[in-house]
């Protein structure tokens, strides 16, 4: 319990961390974001209204204070661009990216767990020399480059699917493949290492001369001990999908999380900047915190 | 294993300088030759493009054809040609320079600012260690490459932004490997005995400790070039990158998107380009940690 609430003031402590020190960077580096509202040709007076009416000409300190104090209360601020609520803003697009990552960390834990333990049941030979070059080129690739591939194949010269948008199940295939089988070439190689690394264990050289089959021992005995570290991953593959996510969006010309930030970002819009990187450290930093707990359960030695 | 390896000498090669290691006890599968000479031969020519791609171009990639737009690869336009008829295989060429820039001088920040930071909370005390390493998780939690847009946006778009951005973001990961290296090395028995025989604090750092961490730090800048160039292209490709009349391969990519109905090869050539580097780079980093690391992988081997 006590572990519990440490990790739980830990992760709080992260977060924190993370949106003061984008605060920081946001405020600190150059570019005046009263000037980039009012757009090109506006009046020094037009700038100095906007100026005062977003609060940015303030003190940095000052601002910091008024931004956590509207934090506490629930309030992310309003976009600078737009004048919308940032949480408002934030919860129409937090779903396009969710199903986008979820379904996507489902493909690259299916595939991954897949190839890399095919990869290490068989060793040394040419399948595992296949997919270990299969995955280095996955891990290589960038991933808009693996999209525009399959937008060229399913969508341009097949037809299949469409290769833009979102709203339907059709739409989400290509972009979820191409975030998912990008993941999956990270996870596989892990997963192979892990799968060797138990199956030279001295146990199984005593299981398989109890003569046990080659099948059980690598279901019922060798995975169960090889994917405990592999879940430790899934925190990894969290920042990993996330990432994805803002080029995949930006490629299939998704809504999302990701698109928002690229939109912010160039008008200078602060406070929906702020809030996109709050999102994303809190995702990532519960995921994190779900595996370390998860790890706790599964793992009867971490008791710490 | 050593059926690939035996299969595969070549009297010379790229990798012919590197003094052999005893292969019977590297039972990992080692790579066989011509798979480290190959990506050697795809470095060292990007390079020879990087630096000298006057030589190599068959045309000026400031040249713009109005007759020739969008051409397909022809005898004239080896890769074809791109929106404004230009080349498509001198920008390629012209390209390389930016993509390996970008990935050594972000490597070279991040891996010394990482690696000094390690250092010092490996050597430091309990407290300067907890406080750095709660720093280095903040920073992680945020997606590398959404801190990279937010850093990348707020000091607007040149090549050395976008250097800062990218090694700025990966200063964590190169700081936990070092910090984990130091603190193996540190309570081993010559650390040990080169303290009681009175070495300074300083020197013990220097002497031992130090040269115990770079075989590790070596393969993580190696992979870290190829990671480096990744999130370097994905800005360039998201519209952070610098646009001038020499293109780098995320942008041309980026550029090409619009026209893959028309133009295959305008979008798919420069991810090509991209990927091959990449796959190279991390092929080269892979061979290395199997060379540097015979140890370790024959203690996993033999399942102590």
């Amino acid at each position: 319990m006590a572990y519990l609430l440490r990790r739980i003031a830990g992760a709080a402590l992260v977060v924190f961390g993370a949106t003061s020190m984008v605060f920081l960077i946001l405020y600190w580096l150059p570019g005046d974001p009263a000037t980039l509202v009012a757009g090109e040709g506006a009046t020094a007076e037009t700038i100095a209204r906007i100026r005062a009416h977003l609060g940015t000409g303030r003190p940095l300190w000052d601002q910091y204070m008024s931004y956590l104090d509207n934090l506490a209360h629930g309030d992310l601020g309003t976009s600078f661009a737009t004048g919308e609520p940032v949480l408002h803003r934030l919860w129409a697009q937090a779903m396009p990216t969710l199903d986008l990552t979820l379904l996507a960390c489902v493909v690259a834990i299916v595939v991954g767990v897949v190839m890399g333990v095919v990869s290490a049941v068989h060793r040394g030979r040419w399948l595992d020399h296949a997919i270990q070059a299969a995955l280095l080129l996955f891990t290589s690739m960038p991933s808009f480059w693996l999209g525009i591939l399959l937008i060229m194949v399913f969508a341009v010269t097949l037809r299949w699917l469409p290769a833009i948008g979102n709203g339907s199940l059709a739409q989400l295939v290509l972009p979820v493949a191409c975030l998912g089988l990008i993941a999956a070439g990270k996870l596989a190689r892990m997963v192979r290492n892990s799968v060797i690394e138990v199956l030279d264990e001295p146990f199984v050289t005593t299981l398989r001369a109890k003569g046990l089959t080659e099948r059980s021992v690598l279901f019922r005995h060798v995975l169960r001990n090889a994917l405990i570290p592999v879940v430790t991953l899934l925190g990894i593959l969290a920042g990993e999908l996330l990432s994805g996510a803002v080029v995949t969006e930006t490629l299939f010309a998704r809504q999302g999380v990701g698109r928002i930030l690229v939109e912010a970002v160039g008008v200078k819009d602060i406070p929906v900047v702020q809030g996109v990187i709050l999102f994303a450290a809190v995702f990532y930093v519960l995921i994190n915190l779900l595996v370390d707990l998860s790890y706790v359960v599964i793992d009867r030695r971490v008791r710490v | 294993m050593n059926a690939i390896t035996g299969r595969t000498t070549q009297p010379h090669d790229a990798a012919a300088s590197v003094p052999e290691w005893p292969t019977s006890r590297l039972r990992v599968p080692k790579l066989p030759r011509p798979v480290i000479a190959a990506p050697v031969l795809v470095i060292a020519l990007m390079l020879l493009c990087a630096i000298v791609p006057g030589w190599l171009a068959p045309f000026d990639p400031t040249d713009m054809d109005g007759d020739a737009v969008l051409q397909a690869p022809s005898a004239a336009h080896l890769l074809g040609t791109d929106n404004f008829g230009r080349d498509l295989f001198t920008l390629l060429i012209y390209g390389a320079r930016e993509s390996l820039l970008l990935g050594a001088c972000a490597v070279v920040l991040g891996g010394v600012a990482g690696g000094l930071i390690g250092l010092v909370a490996g050597t430091g005390g309990r407290a300067v260690d907890m406080v750095l390493m709660r720093l280095m998780d903040i920073w992680m939690s945020v997606p590398d490459i959404l801190l990279a847009i937010v850093i990348a946006a707020s000091l607007g778009a040149s090549t050395t932004n976008t250097i800062l951005a990218v090694g700025v973001v990966t200063i964590p990961r190169y700081a936990r490997v070092m910090r984990a290296q130091v603190i193996a090395t540190r309570s081993r028995s010559f650390v040990e005995a080169s303290r009681q025989v009175g070495s300074s604090p300083v020197s013990v750092v220097l002497r031992h400790i130090l040269p115990h961490t770079l075989s590790p730090m070596l393969v993580m800048v190696t992979l870290g070039v190829a990671n480096a160039i990744l999130i370097g292209a994905s800005l360039s490709f998201i519209g952070l990158g610098v646009v001038d009349d020499r293109p780098d391969w995320g942008f041309l990519l980026s550029q090409g998107r619009s026209y893959l109905g028309v133009a295959w090869w305008f979008a798919t050539l420069p991810g090509l380009a991209i990927t091959a580097l990449v796959v190279s780079i991390n092929m080269l980093g892979d061979a290395l940690r199997n060379r540097l690391d015979p140890r370790l992988r024959g203690a996993r081997q033999s399942g102590t």
